[in-house]
Parts: structure tokens; sequence; C-alpha cells
């Protein structure tokens, strides 16, 4: 494939992860649709990196990769603190913010 | 040589595949198993690009950590079998709009720019430059990654604690 191949897909991939944050309910579900996100843009750098040559651009992505597996971890533990508080983990239903 | 294309796109087909299975599905528990499979294709997407290193990390850390600790939360905060696990959307026509005019967005400009067809040669060993980068000149944000994930553990310990 070409690298606007490699374009095109992740902007694909990015695109359907956008619906997933969007729709869904459940706030675990917008937590995967996050996950194909942040994938997207992985896919991306490496693409970069690879059609520029240089393999040093791959180090970024060693970076992201990280930071994106201690965010799910905060994320999950928050949700699991929700869960504990509301006893439920739809979005629609968590308005304690609300005046 | 010649499968690497054919290798390619058909990775790409499992990924939008799956991906699609994971925002679609009803039940939750499908989606963290499509999301496993999809984050798998991105690993194989790595290898034909010639990140090795990158797809390793890739199904460690994704596909082992990241899937293993999702359906944890899932099982504590819903019946494993049941009604609760069927999840609903809301939204459908909106969020299609928004995705497809982002994906319409990217796409123009991927399409107006120049972009090289071939990718040139890269080092015979790209691991071994990706260590000696990320242990030279790039030590000092790679140390910064060490504490962050020390805060980031600290922080889920803190937030996912038992009551006293």
């Amino acid at each position: 494939m070409s690298l606007s191949g490699y374009l095109t897909l992740a902007a694909a991939l990015f695109s359907i992860g956008l619906f997933g944050v969007v729709t869904r309910r459940n706030t675990i579900g917008i937590l995967l649709g996050i996950e194909l996100m942040l994938n997207a843009v992985n896919i991306n750098l490496v693409a970069f990196a690879r059609f520029n040559g240089d393999p040093v651009g791959m180090v970024f992505t060693v970076f992201t990769i990280c930071i994106t597996v201690a965010e799910v971890a905060l994320g999950l533990a928050l949700v699991i603190l929700i869960f504990r508080v509301r006893r439920t983990v739809m979005a629609d239903h968590l308005d304690i913010l609300r005046g | 040589m010649s499968l690497e294309p054919i290798a390619s796109v058909a990775l790409g087909a499992v990924l939008l595949l799956s991906a699609l299975a994971v925002v679609l599905s009803k039940n939750l528990f499908h989606s963290v198993l499509y999301l496993a499979l999809s984050l798998t294709a991105t690993a194989g997407i790595f290898l034909t690009l010639s990140a090795e290193f990158l797809a390793a990390i890739q199904l460690l850390l994704y596909a082992g950590g990241v899937i293993t600790i999702v359906v944890f939360a899932i099982v504590v905060t819903e019946r494993l079998v049941g009604d609760r696990l069927t999840q609903t959307s809301r939204y459908l026509a909106s969020g299609g709009v928004v995705a497809i005019a982002v994906l319409l967005a990217i796409g123009a400009v991927v399409a107006s720019v120049p972009l090289p067809r071939r990718p040139p040669p890269m080092p015979a060993d790209v691991t071994r430059a990706l260590g000696q980068a990320l242990l030279t000149r790039y030590v000092l944000p790679f140390e910064l990654l060490g504490v962050l994930f020390l805060a980031a553990l600290l922080g889920a310990i803190y937030f996912a604690r038992p009551d006293e």
C-alpha cells in the first residue's frame, strides 16, 4: 500500500472510533471508541516514519502507545469509582455536576 | 515481497470490519473481543510497515494488557451474562454524519497533497536503531514516561481502592 492508502485506512478507523464515542451510552463503550481513535493515530505515526525512511520517527509511537495504556487504566479506574458511587455506568445518568 | 501489498490490504479490511463490529455490537463483551481482533490486526499493519518492535509492544500492551483490564472492568460493573450487558446506542444518525464528515475532511487533505508511493529503504535492524534512539537522544522523555506510569499506577490504585 502507498502512504495515502495507510492514511486513508487510519482516517476510516478514526471515524469509526468517533462514531462509537458519539453513539455509545455505556462509559466502557465510549472508552473502546477512544481506543480505536488512538490506534488510528498510531498507524499514522508508524506509516509516516516508514515512508520517511527513519526509524527514529517510531520512537514517538512508543510514547503514544504507553501513554494510551496509562490513560485506559486510569479511565477504567474512574469508571469503577463512578459505578461504586452511582451504581451505573451509563453516560446519560452521570449528571452529578448538573446545578 | 510480492505478498506484502495483499497482506496489508487484507489486514486493513480485517481492521475496519472488526472496528465496525466494536462500535455496532449489541453485546459489550463481544465489543471487547472485536477490539482485541482489531488491535491484533493493527499489529499486523505495523509488521507490513517493518516495525517489528512496535508490533510486539502492540500485542503485549494492548491486546494483552488493555483487553484484560477492560474485561475486568466489565465484570465489576456489569453481570457477565444477562440483560445488563446489552447496550443501546443513541444519536445514530448524527453520529454517522459527524464521522463521515471527519472522514471526508481528512480524505480531502490526504488526496490534495503529494505523498510518496514507494517507501524508501530502511536500516536492516529497525529494532536496534529504535532502541539506540530511545536510550541516547530520547532518554529524558523515556525516563519521564516511567514517572508518568508511576503516577498513573498510583492514581488507578487510589481511585479503585476498596472501601474502608
